[in-house]
């Protein structure tokens, strides 16, 4: 094993994967350093699943490579699954068993040493905060709970890499706030954090992040990377009255790339926005509305990506929306 | 290995026994079912109804109808006055048969002549109608001999001791040819197929559409431990389930045991092998619980039918006799009829424990060639 490799905990090479005609996964080429926390971010349907799955021996790649934690993603299936964690949006433990049931079962399939036992099951008690209610049934428990005690089941056995799919969906805003201070502690400890999402907002906290949109990585960097450099277009925000009306008003002007909603403001894409603003103001004004402040702002992640998705589409030639 | 395959029996055994609704479907209901099909599955023939239309009212027309009342075979349940009534009690079927009687019947008999009478019987149930056309003709069988010992003494002044022939039968094993001998010990083998083939079928399939099945194939698990730990409780429930059962047969039911009991489970165990692994074959290609579902009744139907649990496989044509070797139910009733009836041992019984070995494990390791660790 080469010691760029070692670097690398996770690294894929024009992975491929197609079901059918339909290519779900196209010619993927990037690499996660340990310890590092990487986001996997796109619309449903655009791979990060497909991905995550060939990442760890659920599917096979069509055509590429990839290795996690310097195993071949190919040929050491089994050897991957002894030192990888897995979270999947669905959850996966079994409602008819306890907390504990559910431990000790995972404890036992990923063979934890005994003399650890004892100590790897009070910890994943403590981290999900589940101590008082380990012979409770795990399907009684509210969703935020369970995703906790999955973490901590995939944990067990200390995997060096963790892969997670949208393991928050579903999950109430505070839940998602603490599961992720749990993601930031396991980083901490040196685990690679490999996980995808469509919630922005999880996107900030990742040390790095990739876009995939239809099968293809469109853009790869840090979040304060995607925001500066990657993003070709400026942002105006406009607050107005009537901002629902005035949305149609705002993107007929000329150098307006693509109008949205934001709140009561809209939010304007432009490859020139000090110039662009007085004239808006007028034509908006001449429209019959009352405009409030005409401002550039630093891009929120969500810009970045409809602006990039947008790009990818036009260059596509497609119309396809973009759902965030 | 071990301590995988432990801890998936762990779990299987909590999964199947925490449900009450899942024990009282493991446990109680064969042992329901087994009493209640015990009394039903029977195709002996007794007290079959009749009605009796006797035109001559003699007291040699009596004695012949007292001779079928006699039997046990018959009940008469009425007298018919009219030539329309016998089309009527066949139709509603108040009787299967009816016994016509002419007038003349007794003077043509006292001539030293013959005389003839009608019976009428409802085809309908060809099983039954056999059977008591049977008991019929050995009732006029009777009839006829002692008829023709009081004309001998009456003319010769001898007795007329003995005919040409007396044929002695005996039914071996099953000395009163009850069928409850017959048919308990089958609907023991077909609970227990039907209990170890929906359980194991619904197995796999329902930790992959529950969602479970995807975390499971990320951990280090083996197949073989996979699959192992899918079969083994199953196995267990269907011996315990086939002790209960044999246990009311021989006890309530008074099922003769006449062979070894520890064979009865040697057999069940190769059985069981079978039975589990085409459920889990079903488990495997199926990707619902529905489907799961269907496909094992899709091959439960067939596989009673063809399995000499009613239908005697001698009778098949060809063909079907040859797909029945394909059927482990057909070796399994040959091994617990053997054992309880005929008390037979491995000397006999080897060559379907060996069919049933080779089934069960073809069976298996297709299961466990179809299960895959990945995603489709």
């Amino acid at each position: 094993m080469s010691t760029a490799q070692d670097a690398f905990a996770v690294t894929l090479r024009d992975l491929e994967r197609q079901f059918g005609d339909f290519v779900a996964v196209n010619r993927i080429s990037l690499d996660v350093r340990q310890g590092e926390i990487f986001g996997f971010l796109g619309p449903n349907g655009a791979g990060k699943s497909t991905t995550i799955r060939m990442l760890c021996g659920l599917l096979e790649p069509t055509s590429g490579q990839g290795t996690v934690a310097g195993l071949d993603i190919r040929t050491q299936r089994e050897e991957i699954k002894r030192c990888i964690g897995y979270m999947s949006q669905k959850f996966s433990l079994y409602d008819d068993l306890t907390v504990e049931e559910n431990i000790d079962f995972f404890s036992g399939i990923y063979r934890v040493p005994k003399e650890k036992k004892a100590q790897r099951k009070t910890w994943v008690l403590d981290m999900a905060h589940l101590q008082e209610h380990r012979h409770t049934r795990t399907g009684l428990l509210p969703s935020g709970w369970k995703q906790r005690l999955s973490l901590g089941c995939a944990l067990l056995h200390e995997p060096r890499v963790l892969f997670l799919d949208e393991p928050t969906s579903g999950v109430d805003p505070l839940s998602r706030r603490s599961f992720w201070d749990l993601i930031y502690q396991m980083a901490s400890e040196g685990v690679t954090v490999f996980v995808t999402t469509h919630y922005m907002e999880e996107a900030e906290y990742c040390d790095r992040l990739g876009l995939i949109y239809r099968g293809e990585l469109v853009a790869l960097g840090t979040p304060g990377e995607m925001k500066g450099s990657l993003m070709a277009d400026q942002v105006l925000c406009v607050s107005c009255d009537r901002s629902h009306d005035a949305l149609g008003v705002a993107a007929t002007v000329a150098g307006v790339r693509d109008a949205a909603l934001f709140g009561h403001d809209i939010h304007l894409m432009t490859e020139d926005a000090e110039h662009l603003a007085p004239r808006l103001r007028q034509a908006l004004e001449a429209a019959g509305f009352q405009v409030g402040t005409v401002e550039r702002i630093t891009p929120s992640l969500e810009d970045v990506f409809v602006s990039l998705i947008e790009a990818r589409d036009r260059a596509d030639g497609a119309q396809q929306e973009f759902k965030a | 290995m071990f301590e995988r395959l432990y801890r998936m029996l762990v779990k299987e055994f909590i999964q199947v026994l925490r449900n009450p609704r899942m024990r009282a479907v493991l446990f109680v209901m064969p042992v329901a079912q087994v009493i209640v099909i015990g009394y039903a599955v029977n195709t002996d023939v007794r007290h079959v109804p009749m009605a009796v239309y006797d035109l001559d009212r003699t007291p040699a027309t009596r004695d012949l109808i007292a001779r079928f009342e006699g039997s046990g075979c018959f009940d008469v349940v009425r007298r018919i006055a009219t030539e329309p009534e016998i089309q009527e009690v066949l139709d509603s079927g108040e009787a299967r048969a009816v016994l016509r009687l002419n007038r003349g019947f007794a003077e043509a008999l006292s001539g030293g002549g013959s005389a003839q009478a009608q019976f009428l019987l409802d085809g309908s149930d060809s099983n039954t109608a056999s059977v008591a056309l049977t008991y019929a003709s050995r009732i006029s069988a009777d009839f006829n001999r002692s008829l023709l010992e009081q004309r001998f003494s009456r003319t010769a002044g001898v007795r007329l001791d003995a005919e040409p022939i007396v044929l002695v039968s005996r039914a071996w094993f099953n000395a009163n040819l009850d069928s409850r001998n017959f048919f308990v010990p089958g609907v023991l083998a077909m609970l227990v197929a039907v209990l170890t083939i929906i359980l194991s079928s619904m197995s796999i399939v329902r930790e992959r559409e529950v969602g479970t099945m995807e975390q499971i194939m990320v951990t280090p698990i083996g197949r073989l431990e996979f699959i192992l730990g899918k079969t083994i409780p199953f196995a267990i429930i269907g011996l315990v389930d086939v002790a209960l059962i044999a246990l009311i047969a021989v006890f309530w039911f008074r099922v003769p045991m006449l062979g070894f009991p520890p064979l009865l489970f040697l057999g069940t165990g190769l059985y069981l092998l079978s039975t589990l692994g085409v459920g889990l074959f079903i488990s495997t290609v199926s990707s619902t619980q529905q489907q799961a579902m269907m496909t094992a009744f899709f091959f439960m139907l067939p596989a009673f039918m063809l399995s000499g649990f009613v239908y005697p496989i001698a009778n098949m044509p060809k063909v079907v006799q040859v797909l029945t070797y394909l059927n482990p139910l057909r070796y399994y009733l040959v091994i617990i009829r053997g054992v309880f009836l005929k008390g037979l041992g491995l000397e006999v019984l080897w060559p379907q424990m060996v069919a049933l070995c080779l089934l069960g494990a073809t069976m298996l390791l297709l299961a466990a060639g179809r299960f895959r660790k990945t995603m489709s």
